[in-house]
Parts: C-alpha cells; sequence; structure tokens
C-alpha cells in the first residue's frame, strides 16, 4: 500500500520537474526568439572594421541580373569571401555569376580568398506534385541546413527565389541558438509593382528580414516597413 | 554600294522574342493577317521571331511585293545583335530591361498561360509611364495600329547605389 504510494507521489513528482522544465524551456526559447527580433532590423552601432563573410542567393534570369546589379557596386573588400547559392536547375545563374567574380578588377591581391559556388535543392519544381513534394522539401531543408553549417554566413543578400525562404529561417534559428549572428538583407524584385512576392511576403510578417528593400513607392505605401531605393535596374 | 546602303535604309525589322519561355499564343498573333498587315501599313518591312520553346513553328516567306518577310528560329546567343537592329520590338514580359537598354520601341505582350502573371503589373507600370507600350495577344493588332512613337520616353537604368549605401550604413561601414 506505502509502495504504490510511494510510486504515486515520485511519479507525480516527475511529472512536475517534466513539467516545470517544459515550462522554463519554453520560456527561455521565446525570450530568446523576442529578444532576436528585437534586434533584427536595429542597425549596427558600432563601426565595423573587419570585412563579413557574404551569402548571395541568386534565382534564375531577372533575379540574377538585378543581384549582379547591385553587386556591382558593393565595396567587394567589405563582403568577402563571398558564397554563391542557386537552385540545381539553374545552370545560368551560377555561370553568371563566375564571370562577374572572374572580371573583378582585383588590386588588392586578394584572390586567394575563396568564392564558392554552390546549387541547392529546390523544394519543388514547376508541376511537382504535392505529395512527392513533401520528400522533396525535406531533402531541400537538410541540404540548406548543410550549405549553411558549411558557410555560417554573416551577411545574407537575396533577392527574390523561394530557395532564399530555407536558407533565410536557417540563418533565424542560428541567431536564436546563437551559432551565429546574421543580416538578412532582402531586395524585391523590380518586377514586383504592386505586391510583394511570397518571399517577401513570408520575409515581412515573419520580421525575419533587417531589411528589406522595394523598387517601387507604391510598393512601400502598402508595407510600411519596406525601405523604397528606387530601380536597380 | 549605294544599293546596299539603301536596302539597309529602308530594311525595317521587327524582332520579336520570346526568350527561353513558351509563348505559342505571341507567335500565333504576330503571324495573324490582321498583325502582320498593321505592320506593313507601318512602313516595316521584315518579321524576325525569336520562338523560344514555342511549338507551334511559323510559315517563312521571302517578302517583297506588299507583303512581309517572315523567318523565325528557336534560340540565340547574341540576342543583343537582334536588338539592335531591330526598328521595332515586340517581346514577352521577361525581357523588357533588355529591350530597354537599346532604346528601342517596345511592345510588351503579356503572357495569360502564366500562372503567377507579376510580369504584367511591370510592363503595364512601365506602359504608364510611357516606356513601352502594352499588349495581349489578341490586341496586338490594336496596339500597332495606335501606337504613337512620339509619346515614348526613354528609360534611364536604375541605380542600385541607394541600396548598397543602406546595408553599408546598417552594418556600421564607415561612409567611403
Amino acid at each position: 500500500m506505502d509502495e504504490g504510494k510511494g510510486c504515486f507521489s515520485s511519479c507525480m513528482a516527475s511529472n512536475l520537474t517534466a513539467t516545470v522544465v517544459l515550462i522554463i524551456t519554453v520560456t527561455v526559447i521565446l525570450i530568446r526568439v523576442s529578444y532576436v527580433i528585437y534586434w533584427t532590423g536595429k542597425p549596427v552601432r558600432r563601426t565595423c572594421r573587419k570585412s563579413l563573410s557574404t551569402l548571395v542567393v541568386l534565382g534564375s534570369g531577372g533575379h540574377t541580373a538585378e543581384m549582379l546589379n547591385l553587386l556591382m557596386v558593393l565595396q567587394k573588400d567589405r563582403f568577402t569571401p563571398r558564397f554563391y547559392i542557386a537552385a540545381a536547375t539553374d545552370n545560368m545563374s551560377l555561370q553568371k555569376s563566375r564571370v562577374f567574380e572572374s572580371s573583378l578588377d582585383d588590386t588588392t591581391g586578394k584572390h586567394g580568398v575563396a568564392m564558392q559556388f554552390v546549387q541547392i535543392y529546390r523544394s519543388r519544381e514547376v508541376g511537382q506534385s504535392y505529395i512527392t513534394s513533401v520528400w522533396t522539401t525535406l531533402i531541400a531543408m537538410a541540404h540548406a541546413l548543410w550549405l549553411m553549417i558549411k558557410t555560417r554566413p554573416q551577411v545574407l543578400l537575396c533577392n527574390g527565389p523561394g530557395t532564399c525562404i530555407p536558407l533565410c529561417i536557417i540563418a533565424f534559428v542560428f541567431k536564436v541558438v546563437g551559432i551565429r549572428w546574421s543580416y538578412i538583407f532582402y531586395v524585391e524584385s523590380i518586377a514586383r509593382v504592386r505586391r510583394l512576392s511570397l518571399s517577401g511576403l513570408i520575409l515581412y510578417k515573419l520580421c525575419i528580414a533587417d531589411e528589406l528593400f522595394v523598387q517601387w513607392p507604391q510598393l512601400q505605401k502598402k508595407y510600411p516597413r519596406a525601405r523604397y531605393v528606387g530601380c536597380l535596374m | 554600294m549605294d544599293n546596299v546602303k539603301d536596302s539597309e535604309i529602308s530594311k525595317r525589322t521587327v524582332f520579336v522574342t520570346v526568350g527561353t519561355t513558351c509563348f505559342d499564343a505571341l507567335v500565333r498573333a504576330v503571324e495573324s493577317k490582321e498583325v502582320k498587315d498593321g505592320l506593313l501599313r507601318r512602313g516595316y518591312t521584315h518579321l524576325f521571331i525569336q520562338m523560344g520553346r514555342g511549338t507551334h513553328t511559323p510559315t517563312k516567306s521571302v517578302g517583297g511585293d506588299g507583303s512581309l518577310s517572315v523567318d523565325y528560329f528557336n534560340f540565340s546567343s547574341s540576342i543583343a545583335d537582334h536588338l539592335r537592329s531591330a526598328s521595332l520590338v515586340i517581346s514577352h514580359a521577361g525581357s523588357i530591361f533588355e529591350t530597354l537598354q537599346f532604346a528601342k520601341p517596345l511592345i510588351v505582350v503579356v503572357n495569360e498561360d502564366l500562372m503567377d502573371n507579376h510580369q504584367s503589373e511591370l510592363a503595364e507600370e512601365l506602359a504608364d509611364r510611357k516606356h513601352l507600350f502594352c499588349a495581349h495577344p489578341q490586341t496586338l493588332h490594336q496596339i500597332i495600329a495606335s501606337m504613337d512613337m512620339e509619346s515614348l520616353l526613354p528609360y534611364h537604368p536604375g541605380d542600385a547605389t541607394p541600396v548598397v549605401e543602406y546595408i553599408n550604413r546598417f552594418l556600421g561601414f564607415p561612409d567611403a
């Protein structure tokens, strides 16, 4: 009888401990997430004197042309080393970024700095069925995680393609967990005049991007937290 | 020599491009009698079609005697050369800035078969700003008949410097 009581109370106790531990863990995670969200979008106060490793997410066609226009005026010595990521089905974009990198007038003599060009699996191809896309999404997420662990960028530059979403979410998780603090900049494509793209909308609503740039004034009116910067093309 | 020059001057080519897409509706539209007659009336002599992944093959024609010369190809690595030598460009919405940089009169035809057709937003916005004309496959002949080349304003290419300045300031890089 006593034994039964003892077991009962010890079970209760362990249950209680588990609950308390769970509540504490959830609270800590929530506090940490709010802390990360609070600091997302706040400019860095101290002067940055080091170069920052940068991940550039390329999309197909027009997206890549816009991104290369941006990279053209970017201070290359500040954003180095640079990693380029494009969808595995997109052979043109990485080729263009390679041409761009090799065209850089390298007077600094830092040619040894590794530029990496990698392809990433897409979660869903156009026309793919939803059932098989569950499986491919899992593979795509795992691949994105692996690439992010390998590169751990401090700056993410993206401008539209859906491939940037898993990478940005992982970057956000890295901030929460404390693996790497990064800054996410998203430039909405010039083709978006009246509404944000799905990628832009996700980053805007979830407050994941530090700055979300738009290229048309009417878009900034609709999404007040976005920043209007004029046309890139 | 003079004759060659004369024929070069009198040759006015309309270049149709669909990029890497499949846009049979546009190829069929430019091949229609209304559009071809409209182009002739506006003084164009040659129609050159880049048909991409389309399945509809246009009918070639040598032209002359009050008819339009028609020729086509699938892909080319030097679209720029074709754009440069054209007097009028009719394109899908994906090649807008490529064409505008050559300051050629441009009619953008919106592909209604695309599911997420955000490209038409851009074409309509730039048409409102008088940088190009915007049409649908079935309204192309009307646009050709009514377009006023004098009303077009040159497009000045944008600049990524403001974005880069924001990013630099955000990250605490000292101003250069």
